[in-house]
């Protein structure tokens, strides 16, 4: 005869290992002073050009570096190495997104503590990321005025899972006709209170208002380590 | 799809549990958030493929989806919103982003059996006993 099936308790979040690594290495970055900022978005809104550009105008100031996720290319890390800054490519395979212990392993043979800003490129995925802690400071998701207005909606779940969101390709935004209100509403709508900004890696519109931005959240950080 | 790397995650924590106690893995509970980045459907074919060949084939993954609560400032209470493209309080209208529930993903019981019994379903795969 079959025996009576027993129910147990156990309560263990299946990410449990990721949260530690991430846990690791949020603790690691604090020690080092470095102000860790991750990009997600899906693929083709621009995180690489806005990178690129973040890279070349912070590195006359401050010490930037960079890792890149990628499923089988290293274009994006030629890319950003036109920056002058240390970039490195994390090649996933054919998995979706990064996860922590993808970011630790990239940083064996580098020191957190040389640095200002490390910045961590996620896969272009707008659906994976969103499960995956870092370990980072903030979390920017990218959306550009050619995917169309209504990704927050389509997303939810990423635009939670970050700090602030990016309207990237402004330059375009007339010949795409990009409705910023109904953009903005959207995210809103998803996410109440999210900062966004508006932005040109091509003409470089709204760039200076996100690198003071960035400067302001590393001095507080620093601020807070004393 | 990051549901299979999730699938072998879960089958991995069931199969240590199981182990501890020396007992068989009926089925799996497991919480999922309406905002973990998981799909149901998706994480459902994935534990299935993920379980052949190993004892826990022929288990059952149950899934409770968890609604996304928020909590309301202006009502001073915790509200379900009534949608994922809005994150408002349904009650006064409020947006909120203060989220209380909606991102678990996390096994949370096991059915389980003596390891003795072997269930006609999957009796080719009887536990290892190491």
């Amino acid at each position: 005869m079959r025996p009576e099936p027993r129910l147990i308790e156990v309560r263990r979040n299946v990410l449990k290992q990721n949260d530690i690594v991430a846990r690791e290495l949020r603790d690691r970055f604090h020690r080092a002073r470095v102000f860790v900022v991750s990009l997600v978005s899906s693929p083709g809104s621009g995180k690489t050009a806005f990178l690129e550009r973040v890279l070349t105008s912070m590195g006359r100031e401050y010490r930037v570096a960079a890792l890149t996720g990628d499923l089988a290319t290293e274009n994006d890390a030629v890319r950003l190495a036109r920056s002058q800054a240390p970039v490195k490519q994390i090649t996933t395979g054919t998995l979706c997104h990064l996860e922590a212990a993808m970011v630790q392993t990239a940083l064996e043979d580098w020191k957190p503590e040389d640095l200002d800003f490390l910045f961590i490129e996620n896969v272009g995925n707008l659906v994976c990321p969103s499960s995956y802690d870092l370990g980072e400071d903030l979390r920017l998701v990218l959306i550009s005025v050619t995917e169309g207005e209504d990704k927050p909606l389509k997303y939810p779940s990423i635009f939670n899972s970050a700090d602030i969101a990016i309207v990237t390709k402004m330059d375009l935004a007339e010949a795409a006709e990009f409705d910023w209100d109904a953009a903005y509403g959207n995210i809103q709508a998803v996410r109440p209170g999210m900062p966004v900004f508006q932005l040109s890696a091509k003409n470089g519109r709204g760039m200076e208002e996100f690198l003071s931005f960035l400067a302001a959240r590393l001095a507080e950080l620093r601020q807070a380590a004393v | 799809m990051h549901e299979l790397s999730i699938a072998m995650s879960i089958l991995e924590m069931a199969q240590e549990e199981a182990q501890i106690r020396n007992v068989r893995v009926e089925a799996v509970y497991l919480k999922l958030g309406a905002l973990s980045g998981v799909v149901k459907e998706a994480l459902l074919s994935s534990y299935e493929i993920a379980c052949e060949g190993t004892p826990l084939q022929g288990s059952r993954l149950i899934i409770d989806e968890v609604p996304v609560v928020i909590f309301c400032a202006k009502c001073n209470a915790q509200r379900p919103i009534s949608s994922l493209q809005l994150f408002c309080c349904p009650q006064c209208g409020t947006p909120s982003g203060d989220i209380v529930q909606g991102k678990e993903l996390e096994v949370v019981a096991l059915e389980t059996s003596d390891l003795e019994y072997t269930n006609p379903e999957n009796k080719e795969c009887a536990p290892n006993p190491v």
